[in-house]
């Protein structure tokens, strides 16, 4: 029977799989940081229990750590004494770390694709919920709990039921001007936020395979955001041009064999999904959130929703209450709200990529007065190679912010955070109340429609954009 | 972890959907490094006020629902981050079961790892329930685990789904690492064919 590129992954990590319970699944890579494993190395002392394979264990500091003045004393105790004891237990367990310091540090969902640990075919975990990100290989990616952490810590195992299967085909061409975040804004506000709970993802179709791996990432990212357990792309030519030659990608000859076998990993001509959407690329715009969640999104030529539209009364209420928190009136046009910041940066859209077309657009820009706004690379790496290209200097010179890598403003667990009533054009993956600090109004875009935002104060479509190429 | 035991207990109403866990536990309280501390902040951003009185617009502030151990909510209960701190800080501010038409992945999960029930019912009983515990003060309900049943004070009752493994985990209290930890020899044989990548 033809199976799945998900089934397959399964079925090739599965420890043990007995009738009607969830199975014992084998993970490939576990992936740590700061916010979510003290609890569950302490749980191993407490147990007296080892890690069992810290060969397979990662780890960096990526959620709490400032952007900015790093050579100086934390101002955040407690923060402080998070990051020593990933110091400490890392230390203890033999586990690499890759410390606020070191050039390889970053987001936990940025440096494993780029140092090559993230190859397809594999099982991915980390207590993250953006671990769906390194799906965009071909590989079985999913966030767990801190008591799962420990569980895999332990065991190089953790314990499933078995997700359904959904496809997500996407028809046609991204028009010019939409991107990655602009499809998986758009998916989300047609499936709703809790669309493919209990499912495994996998995207489909033209706009997917002609999507750089960087976009693809994107994509796998955001599939949390529609309740998806994981997302999934078939790996092709573009992902094995992506991963050759990175750091712990196999050389030569065992690199060639290694794409023999990932090619199998794809998903047999006729395999069934439990589940089948399919959305036209072509009917998509450059996509702005207006709500509290990230499936309440409309495109840059629409207005505020008004929730006596809704058929739905509970969505009428949602909306209601969102529009509140949000402090919008039905029918102002997206391009009428103001903004006080901006932040481009996250695992959804700091990679390298994303920092170049944000700069192709803030290129002979400033940003508008009264405005701030921030780029936080993913990682010190994309940091490094933006650098290299100049990125840096066109950012500086058009009066942004560039800062050290970390989440920073996506999650706001660092000083970065905004004041409340603060509106916020963000390329980060969630709108949620004081999501990017108590009483902040987040606004999801792509880095290119957050970046024109930033020049002009409001929203604009970036497909009339003026590019500047001095 | 602790058995979980038939429980009966006043019904607190969340009357919201897409509950999600940066409400539950807002981000700044994540710097904690143990498994307790987090109650106190539970709902922190919509529970007080500006200057830390708590607020007397959240249901959960209301006097009649103080003490309550099963929190009733709206569809996807526990969306967004993958923090466990969640369910430790629902835990902590006293509640055993949670009852919604859904409940987002992860966050299932990690309440099972806590002894915490989630309980799928059809949106009409949810909206029963909602209703019952918005309009009458005391109103309670009996959480029978073994029986798959949840019963209210005035004897209407609905019946759930659970997965057999998990309903044992939590009948049995039963520590899921050292489960797994017992088949060292099924997770050897399978390292002994699957080489690292690196």
């Amino acid at each position: 029977m033809p199976k799945t590129m998900f089934r397959k992954i399964w079925d090739s990590h599965v420890v043990e799989e007995p009738e009607g319970r969830p199975a014992l699944l084998f993970i490939d890579l576990h992936l740590v940081h700061e916010v979510t494993s003290a609890q569950a190395f302490e749980g191993l002392r407490l147990a007296g229990r080892k890690v069992r394979r810290p060969d397979l264990t990662i780890a960096t500091a990526d959620h709490n750590v400032p952007t900015s003045d790093r050579h100086l004393p934390f101002a955040d105790k407690i923060a402080k004494q998070q990051l020593d004891v990933l110091d400490k237990n890392t230390a203890d367990f033999g586990i690499r770390l890759y410390d606020m310091n070191s050039p390889d540090q970053g987001i936990v969902h940025v440096i494993g694709p780029e140092q090559g640990y993230t190859q397809p075919g594999m099982t991915i975990v980390c207590g993250d919920s953006h671990t769906a990100t390194h799906g965009a290989f071909g590989s079985l990616a999913f966030g767990i709990g801190t008591s799962e952490v420990e569980h895999v810590l332990a065991s190089q195992c953790v314990v499933q039921a078995r997700p359904k299967t959904m496809e997500i085909h996407v028809d046609g061409d991204l028009p010019a001007g939409t991107g990655p975040k602009d499809l998986m804004l758009h998916i989300i506000s047609q499936m709703g936020v809790a669309g493919a709970t209990g499912h495994a993802v996998e995207f489909t179709g033209p706009a997917i395979e002609n999507m750089s791996m960087e976009g693809r990432m994107t994509v796998c990212n955001m599939t949390i955001e529609g309740g998806g357990r994981a997302g999934m792309i078939r790996p092709d030519d573009t992902t094995f041009a992506y991963v050759e030659g990175r750091r712990h990608v196999p050389k030569g000859a065992d690199f060639d064999r290694a794409v023999e076998e990932w090619k199998l990993v794809a998903s047999d001509d006729g395999a069934e999904f439990d589940t089948r959407i399919v959305i036209n690329a072509e009917e998509i715009e450059p996509t702005v959130t207006w709500g509290t969640n990230p499936g309440q999104g409309v495109g840059i030529t629409g207005s505020v929703p008004d929730p006596g539209d809704y058929e739905d009364p509970a969505q009428a209420e949602n909306a209601a209450r969102a529009l509140e928190y949000m402090d919008l009136r039905p029918g102002t046009a997206i391009q009428d709200l103001k903004l006080d910041r901006v932040f481009i940066g996250s695992c959804t859209n700091g990679r390298l990529e994303d920092l170049r077309a944000a700069a192709a657009v803030a290129k002979g820009h400033r940003v508008a007065d009264g405005v701030r706004a921030m780029v936080v690379p993913g990682s010190a790496a994309v940091k490094i190679l933006a650098e290299k290209e100049g990125l840096d200097k066109i950012f500086k010179d058009a009066n942004f912010e560039w800062r050290e890598a970390g989440c920073s403003m996506c999650l706001g667990m660092n000083p970065d955070i905004l004041s409340p009533g603060e509106r916020c054009a963000s390329t980060s993956n969630r709108n949620f109340e004081g999501r990017q600090g108590k009483g902040g109004r987040t606004h999801l875009v792509s880095p290119e429609m957050a970046t024109a935002a930033a020049v002009a104060g409001h929203f604009v479509d970036i497909r009339d954009w003026e590019y500047r190429d001095q | 972890m602790q058995p979980f035991e038939k429980m009966t207990g006043l019904v607190a109403p969340m009357d919201r959907a897409n509950v999600d866990t940066d409400q539950i536990i807002p981000k700044q309280f994540l710097k904690r490094i143990e498994r307790t501390g987090f109650g106190e902040f539970a709902f922190f951003d919509w529970r007080y006020l500006e200057d830390g009185a708590p607020n007397p617009q959240f249901v959960l502030n209301e006097e009649r629902y103080q003490g309550a151990s099963i929190l009733v909510a709206g569809p996807n209960f526990g969306s967004g981050s993958s923090r466990e701190h969640a369910p430790w800080a629902l835990g902590e501010f006293g509640f055993k079961a949670l009852i919604a038409p859904s409940f987002a992945d992860i966050f299932t999960g990690n309440c099972f790892q806590n002894g915490m029930l989630p309980i799928v019912l059809t949106q009409d009983e949810v909206d029963t329930m909602m209703g019952k515990a918005l309009q009458r003060t005391g109103y309670s309900a009996t959480v029978d685990l073994e029986a798959q049943t949840v019963t209210d004070d005035g004897g209407w009752s609905a019946s759930f789904e659970i997965d057999p493994f998990r309903k044992e985990s939590l009948l049995k209290g039963l520590d899921e690492i050292g489960q797994t930890l017992k088949k060292e020899d099924l997770i050897a044989a399978f390292e002994a064919t699957h080489p690292a990548r690196w």
